[in-house]
């Protein structure tokens, strides 16, 4: 999948995570900002990772701002935020790329 | 079709913003029967997408112990409704409640969508069930049809504001603008063997208005009532409140119910629940706590700031 355009998803508000991604220059580039770095910050990678791999992107520019959001959060924000970039809200595969 | 879930026990349905992590981790905590995860009118027009996605994670991930997972789909009207039951039944959810039902006919246009994505994503077929919101004067009187229009329809529920609003009038708190609903729905349901279900309780700040609506409304016959949570503070002591209008006989696995809500709640601490709420919930535990005996005041250990 490709990034298509930039696209945010997610709020700031307490256990929620805002996601931008934009076109990358053929690789990911990830960065993350959260209070809780230290602890977790290598879950968030990990997650973040996954999710993407999941859909098939792998040219993306990705910025996480996390304010403690669960794994499933997340993965959610990601999700919204790369189907944003290509202005799909139907057919998605639920169970598939999406999981 | 024979879903055993469908005559499960519902006295209390709580509100959930569905695109609100906060919310939606963690609800259990408060024991209602029923949650309702919200794609509709909770969740603002830019943000119908994102909910589907944080929707979907949270079905598949959280643990929700046993309370029924409903989701509240988009109207029949809006062009979101059938993504939703997809993203819905693929997640996992136990039932779809449709908003703003008029006629039997809306019923079955969800069901058939139900059906569809039961196929597409390899569930039971009619493993997942429906309830009906009435919000309108039509929808009032077209119960019945309503109630009778599907196997999976396990009850249908008033939908208050909506419906004054029809009716052209408002929520007093008295209840007088909802009699003639309540009533009618109540007698629909029990005429087709459904549950019927009655419309949050919207003054958070009057408890004793509250608790009278309750006991109205159990009085009336019905099952149970949805409650909210935009102020999570409000949420516990109404479930509690439910809970002991719904059953007079306060028998042991309600009070241990409520006695661990009660815990849970202590523990959260004034984040979560202002002092003068956690007194009143203490209240009106002990006031129904008192004639069960010592065993309970022990567990608790209600000696704190209690007359």
């Amino acid at each position: 999948m490709d990034i298509v355009r930039p696209a945010i998803a997610g709020t700031l508000e307490s256990s929620d995570c805002q996601v931008t991604v934009e076109k990358g220059e053929g690789n990911v580039d990830f960065s993350m900002e959260s209070s809780v770095i230290n602890q977790y910050g290598n879950q968030i990678r990990k997650v973040e990772l996954e999710t993407l791999k999941n859909l098939g992107v792998s040219d993306v520019k990705l910025t996480i701002v996390d304010k403690g959001a669960l794994d499933c959060t997340i993965k959610a924000r990601i999700e919204a935020a790369v189907y944003r970039s290509v202005l799909q809200t139907e057919h998605l595969p639920w169970g598939g790329d999406i999981r | 079709m024979n879903n055993p879930n469908k005559k499960r026990l519902r006295r209390t349905m709580m509100f959930l913003n569905a695109q609100k992590p906060g919310l939606i981790k963690d609800p259990y905590i408060y024991k209602p029967d029923s949650i309702m995860l919200d794609l509709e009118d909770a969740v603002a027009e830019n943000q119908k997408d994102a909910a589907r996605f944080s929707l979907y994670h949270a079905l598949k991930t959280i643990n929700y112990r046993g309370c029924e997972r409903v989701v509240r789909i988009n109207g029949l009207d809006s062009p979101y409704w059938k993504e939703d039951i997809r993203c819905s039944v693929a997640g996992g959810c136990d039932s779809i409640r449709i908003p703003k039902t008029e006629s039997a006919q809306d019923v079955k246009l969800v069901e058939r969508e139900i059906a569809y994505a039961e196929k597409e994503f390899g569930r039971p077929e009619g493993s997942v069930l429906i309830m009906a919101a009435v919000e309108s004067a039509r929808g009032v009187m077209k119960a019945l049809d309503i109630c009778e229009s599907s196997e999976r329809l396990f009850g249908i529920a008033l939908s208050g504001g909506d419906y004054t609003k029809d009716l052209q009038t408002h929520i007093t708190g008295t209840g007088i603008e909802l009699m003639g609903a309540r009533q009618n729905l109540v007698i629909a349901a029990r005429a087709a063997g459904v549950q019927c279900f009655d419309t949050v309780y919207t003054d958070l700040d009057n408890m004793e208005g509250f608790r009278q609506d309750v006991e109205t409304i159990h009085l009336m016959g019905f099952d149970g009532k949805s409650i909210i949570n935009h102020l999570v503070i409000i949420h516990p002591a109404g479930i509690i409140q439910v809970c002991i209008s719904s059953d007079p006989l306060s028998s042991k696995q309600l009070i241990d119910q409520m006695i661990s809500v009660f815990i849970c709640l202590t523990d959260l601490g004034d984040n979560i629940i202002r002092h003068g709420n956690l007194l009143r919930i203490q209240r009106c535990l002990y006031s129904n706590l008192i004639t069960t005996g010592k065993r309970c005041k022990e567990k608790v250990g209600f000696t704190n700031g209690i007359k």
